[in-house]
């Protein structure tokens, strides 16, 4: 037996600490040999192990009372009719797996138009997005104009003043534009333009495009090739990574916004998803409520599930940086 | 290098250039920035300046505006909704914190410990936050429904009496906390998640030679060596949550009698109710002063430290 599990023992000597515990119940070690808190000493004892497996369970059993039953009771709520929806103590599993509650709120509520306005607000932010932050990144970046660092400390200095408190003045904008003198309010520009508005996209494609060596850029401009060649071809395929994070964030941020859409498209047939369940809140029975809410979740969660690896990198990526 | 050496002295091109080639090169970089050039200017710059502006102004976009110095500012303290709405924004940031701040960290150091389930464990955390925020909210609301609402039938199932929740004065800002922290708890479990597997994992065996007990070891090693993220985090939440909005907005609309009036609440409430966009401004002002001293010791943190 080794004396203090302090330094850890090469895998292949480590005997079996306890000959009459199955292998399979030890606590795997983690990838990467990563040691946490507790030492595989303190894991491996008797007690340890116990203890170990009641803070699992319990965990899990604690989240997931915690962060599912809520979107359980949200599903199943909106199966019920009226009366058992009312009915205390409530019922744990609905009477019947009806979906007339759905269909309800899908008649009802407009839903149909309120995905697709929220659709084609977010695929507008992002292809703007996309176009004018990735070009003016890699011109911070790569060709570094004259007053480039000026532009950029503007940029960044946005991010210190939360689009919250400048509501009202954004307001007042997209409803006269300046110069232009064009009334914004109820048309998708005013989703799109101010979402390119964004310091910390600004920011995480610049700092991406700075790691990339100039010498490969260097290469295809002495071949001929022009600025915006050069980005298609050596700078984007390279970026994928980062792009995914920019894209993934933009269209979610759309989808999330309530405030700024509350203010800016208030036509009742230009309403994002968001705010147009909330408008209808007062005039519809819970139930078609709640179906109502199930449905407006269901394109972020399968985002979620399709991304979920992209969307926790980028918020690592950002949370520690931006 | 001996290539692009050939090459540059002689040009290739036979054309007469119009401008010099940092000129052109100038050029070609603000053909590139003006798409977002423009955003930003029209967006977020010109906005900024004019928050300032409209704050001393009477303006009503009839008349011409009228400057009218600090009768705004003026006006929106003397307005007995003003201390209200910064008491609630600042309780509920104390309250956001203690919650939405602690527990994440809490969190994070449990599941570090685990070796199974973890996956799900992050999944299940991080399913709220990819809500939209105005489904958790009314999702909450129906749950804080004082009758059938799932809350008081849980307290109900255990024998207790129900509460009131949103409609009383004493439980109305704590509901707006609950709703609030569980629906952002994920985004800062995963990051402490990621700052706690950068910490090495020698330190915590020197710390064991050393006679540390757990405990010891948490506030030894885990939170000295996450204190930049700790403190990063802290930051940003304080900012996020003073600009508390949509859970009053939803919920509550401001009551009982004031008690959970936030102040963008009372900054949107100037503008669309009253049509006062002075106040509304002036107001918006305040709590931009107030949130870029957060900011910039953010941002100095952010960049000492990059």
């Amino acid at each position: 037996m080794p004396p203090l599990t302090a330094t850890r023992p090469p895998a292949a000597s480590a005997p079996p600490r306890r000959k009459n515990v199955p292998a399979r119940r030890r606590p795997k070690p983690l990838p990467g040999d990563q040691r946490t808190i507790l030492s595989p000493h303190q894991l491996g004892s008797r007690w340890g192990r116990r203890i170990y497996w009641l803070v699992l369970v319990s965990t899990v059993l604690l989240f997931t009372a915690v962060f599912v039953f809520p979107l359980y009771w949200m599903v199943t709520g909106a199966m019920k009719s009226g009366e058992e929806f009312a009915r205390i103590p409530p019922t744990y599993v609905p009477s019947s797996f009806s979906l007339d509650g759905y269909r309800q709120a899908w008649r009802l509520m407009n839903l149909d138009r309120f995905l697709l306005n929220t659709l084609w607000y977010a695929a507008g932010a992002w292809a703007f997005t996309l176009v004018f932050d990735v070009a003016a990144a890699y011109a911070l970046s790569k060709l570094r104009p004259v007053f480039g660092n000026a532009v950029l400390l503007g940029m960044l200095a946005t991010l210190m003043i939360p689009p919250t408190v400048i509501l009202l003045p954004a307001y007042l904008t997209v409803k006269d534009v300046p110069i232009v003198r064009l009334d914004l309010l109820n048309t998708p520009w005013a989703i799109w333009l101010p979402a390119v508005a964004n310091g910390f996209n600004i920011f995480l494609l610049k700092r991406f495009f700075d790691a990339i060596p100039s010498a490969l850029l260097e290469a295809a401009q002495v071949d001929g090739a022009s600025p915006l060649r050069t980005l298609w071809s050596i700078v984007l395929p390279v970026s994928r990574p980062i792009l995914g994070v920019v894209s993934i964030f933009t269209v979610v941020n759309v989808w999330r916004d309530f405030a700024w859409p509350l203010l800016v498209l208030q036509a009742p047939e230009k309403m994002t998803i968001s705010v147009g369940i909330a408008s209808l809140r007062a005039n519809m029975p819970q139930t078609t409520m709640t179906a109502a809410l199930v449905i407006a979740s269901i394109p972020t969660i399968v985002v979620f599930f399709l991304f979920q690896r992209h969307i926790m990198a980028g918020l690592t990526a950002g949370g520690l940086k931006g | 290098m001996t290539v692009s050496r050939s090459r540059r002295p002689g040009p290739a091109r036979t054309r007469p250039r119009l401008l010099g080639l940092a000129a052109r090169r100038n050029l070609t970089a603000y053909g590139f920035l003006s798409g977002a050039l423009i955003c930003f200017a029209f967006f977020s710059w010109y906005p900024m300046a004019r928050e300032v502006v409209l704050a001393f102004q009477k303006n009503n976009f009839v008349d011409p505006p009228e400057w009218v110095g600090l009768d705004n500012i003026r006006a929106v303290v003397q307005d007995p909704a003003f201390w209200p709405a910064w008491r609630n924004t600042a309780m509920f940031t104390l309250l956001a914190l203690l919650c939405g701040y602690v527990v994440p960290f809490a969190i994070a150091l449990v599941l570090n410990e685990l070796r199974h389930a973890r996956g799900y464990l992050r999944f299940v955390v991080y399913l709220p936050v990819m809500l939209p925020p105005a489904v958790s909210v009314l999702l909450f609301k129906w749950f804080y429904d004082p009758g059938p609402g799932l809350f008081n039938q849980l307290l109900a199932l255990v024998h207790l009496p129900g509460l009131s929740w949103l409609d009383s004065r004493d439980t109305a800002l704590i509901s707006l906390v609950i709703v609030s922290t569980w629906m952002n708890l994920g985004t800062g479990t995963l990051i402490y998640l990621a700052a706690l597997q950068t910490v090495p994992g020698e330190l915590y065996e020197a710390a064991e030679l050393d006679g540390a007990g757990t405990f010891r070891r948490i506030w030894h090693v885990t939170i000295p060596q996450t204190r930049l993220i700790l403190l990063v985090m802290l930051l940003l939440q304080i900012i996020a949550t003073m600009q508390v909005f949509i859970e009053p907005y939803l919920l509550t609309g401001g009551g009982p009698e004031d008690a959970t009036l936030s102040v963008v609440y009372l900054m949107y409430q100037y503008a669309f109710n009253y049509q006062n966009f002075g106040g509304g401004s002036a107001l918006g002002l305040m709590l931009m002063l107030v949130l870029i001293v957060f900011s910039a010791a953010y941002l100095r943190l952010s960049r000492d430290n990059t």
